[in-house]
């Protein structure tokens, strides 16, 4: 398929913008352009077309079944696109006077209340972008909190080894060391080793609550005393939040601040550049630490206030708005049984999958799971030579978008499938006989599985090449 | 089988150390290079910073995972080997010449296996 730019012609536009009816003026020259921006030059149809062409190509929630483990690719109701595209939102500024904008401060106000029930948090900010931005806003506040109180040699935090690779991610970029602490037989916190890491320099944990492996943790009231004896902060990283809303809040588990992924847990559309929204909520204590601004309401109606002892700003204006107020409809729309009624079915699709798939895939951790369970196919592979990379690449021929492959790193050859709650029993058994017919073609024909997928318009990338030799942008003829 | 030239010696976290005009030279092991898969990147520490025996010095890159290099010895950065930076490639194809880093100083060491020793570390993990 040809690029924008290869689609090019000289001086071929669209005709069809209106001339402009705001009084132009001439810029200073010293802020003008000395060359010209090479900028594709196409008709209207061209591009429509050029776009349509990359839509069909990819796969989303809309297209099929989307097991991507931790990613909570569930189905995102259109009343929730129909709402943001109120006209009075879409047409909004960022810098309209208060008054005009009450509206606009409700949606955000209301979700901090609904969010902060659901959750057990006191205060919420909606500036941070998406889950990794909110765990750093998250780790600030921790560090902003043992400032304030002159406790700077705290330095450490614990993150378990099935951690998503955020987590130490955040905790180096917000100024942390990070310290692993590994799991036990049940693939949950192990008690004695991190009693073993705790102490003066312990700054906090990061911890998520169901894991990766799709765990609940039950020791999860003694992990976080043991952190707060030691004079720590407890961070919920809320990217597993649908296996529990509505149910338990992290808040009642000890937790003192977390983010949400507002574009996972509540139905608003991500993957492939999202928008995403990961808001950081905390308890009362944390609270003049959240980035600035938040939402305050008074006799005269809603306002932005900037917390006393603020972090700053994270982000332009207000976050990614339009996405909060998709998140509120859906919270609206659901209710508080529908809230509850989402997360159970969630947890039952992916209990009644795992059932019927641990006759032929051996299961990582073999009990109930939450939300989301781990494969192992490491004795398939072992048997067969067929990996999991392979039956990845088989379901792309059954439409179906793979689970999420090699992650967590301590299980070997591991696929991590999230069904969610949006589907029906029938695309599970249709998911479920795709798995079988798969495992089935492991040992009889294994090498169709080693060359998979043989459908797909590209099938398997060099991932190591694009990774070593990049290619970061289009060379122009006169570059 | 995985390689362990028998003139090295090794830490149970996979990195070979040798001797050479007083140096201490610290590299990947065979094993190392092959749980990683294809290396993408490097990142290196500076001459002149300290490591310390069990703690980590770098970090590589490969298309599966981030991963952690420790350090087997206390001492002082002598050397990178900054030919990684622009071929991380070079570990997965010799892995026993494409070293890390050169560590000068060495006033600590965590209790080193010989090739033997390291073997059985590596058919215990595979």
């Amino acid at each position: 398929m040809k690029l924008l730019f290869e689609l090019s012609k000289d001086n071929r536009r669209l005709n069809l913008i209106p001339p402009c009816d705001v009084e132009q003026v001439q810029l200073d020259e010293r802020h003008l352009r000395k060359e010209k921006l090479n900028l594709p030059q196409l008709s209207e149809v061209d591009l429509s077309r050029h776009y349509t062409e990359l839509a069909k190509q990819a796969h989303g929630v809309n297209d099929g079944f989307y097991p991507l483990g931790s990613c909570t690719m569930k189905y995102n109701p259109r009343i929730d696109e129909e709402v943001a595209a109120h006209p009075n939102f879409l047409g909004l500024h960022p810098t309209q006077p208060i008054e005009t904008v009450q509206g606009a401060l409700e949606v955000l106000y209301q979700s901090k209340q609904l969010l902060c029930e659901i959750t057990g948090m006191d205060d919420m900010s909606f500036q941070p972008a998406a889950g990794a931005h909110g765990e750093y806003a998250g780790l600030l506040l921790i560090r902003k909190y043992h400032q304030a109180r002159n406790d700077e040699e705290r330095v450490n935090i614990i993150v378990p080894d099935s951690a998503h690779g955020t987590n130490p991610a955040s905790a180096t970029m917000a100024g942390f060391k990070v310290i692993n602490v590994p799991s036990n037989s049940e693939g949950g916190v192990d008690i004695e080793e991190l009693k073993k890491v705790v102490g003066k320099d312990t700054a906090g944990l990061m911890l998520t609550n169901p894991n990766t492996l799709g765990l609940f943790d039950p020791n999860i009231l003694e992990i976080t005393e043991i952190i707060h004896e030691a004079g720590g902060l407890c961070y919920y990283d809320g990217a597993n939040m649908n296996a529990i809303m509505g149910r338990v809040r992290p808040g009642d588990m000890g937790f003192d601040c977390i983010h949400l992924n507002l574009h996972k847990t509540f139905a608003t559309p991500h993957g492939g550049g999202g928008p995403g929204s990961g808001p950081v909520g905390c308890k009362d204590f944390l609270k003049d630490f959240l980035p600035k601004p938040t939402v305050e309401k008074d006799s005269n109606g809603y306002h932005f206030e900037t917390p006393k002892d603020s972090m700053g700003q994270v982000r332009s204006y207000y976050g990614n708005f339009d996405v909060v107020v998709k998140a509120l409809t859906y919270i609206k729309s659901l209710g508080k049984e529908g809230i509850k009624e989402a997360s159970g079915n969630a947890v039952l699709n992916a209990n009644y999958m795992m059932n019927k798939l641990k006759k032929y895939y051996d299961v990582a951790y073999d009990q109930i799971c939450m939300h989301e369970f781990v494969l192992t196919l490491e004795g398939l592979k072992h048997e067969t030579g067929v990996s999991a990379m392979d039956i990845a690449k088989g379901l792309l021929d059954y439409g179906i978008h793979p689970p999420t492959m090699y992650f967590p790193l301590i299980v070997h050859e591991a696929l991590m499938l999230e069904p969610t709650e949006t589907e029906s029993k029938e695309t599970l058994d249709e998911a479920c006989d795709v798995f079988i017919e798969l495992h089935k073609m492991a040992h009889e024909n294994p090498e169709h599985l080693h060359t998979a997928p043989h459908k797909c318009l590209i099938a398997r990338p060099n991932e190591v090449d694009a990774a070593r030799n990049p290619i970061l942008r289009y060379v122009f003829k006169n570059d | 089988m995985f390689k362990t030239p028998t003139e090295l010696k090794y830490a149970k976290t996979h990195e070979w150390v040798k001797e050479e005009d007083g140096l201490c030279v610290i590299g990947l092991t065979d094993f190392a290079q092959d749980a990683l898969g294809d290396i993408v990147f490097v990142n290196l520490p500076e001459v002149g910073d300290e490591v310390t025996s069990g703690e980590s010095f770098s970090d590589v890159e490969s298309v599966k995972a981030v991963s952690d290099i420790y350090s087997p010895v206390t001492g002082t950065i002598a050397e990178v080997n900054e030919e990684l930076l622009d071929n991380p490639a070079l570990i997965n194809e010799d892995c026993y010449n494409a070293w890390l880093i050169k560590v000068n100083d060495v006033t600590d060491s965590e209790e080193l296996l010989d090739s033997e020793a390291y073997q059985e570390v590596c058919a215990s993990e595979a």
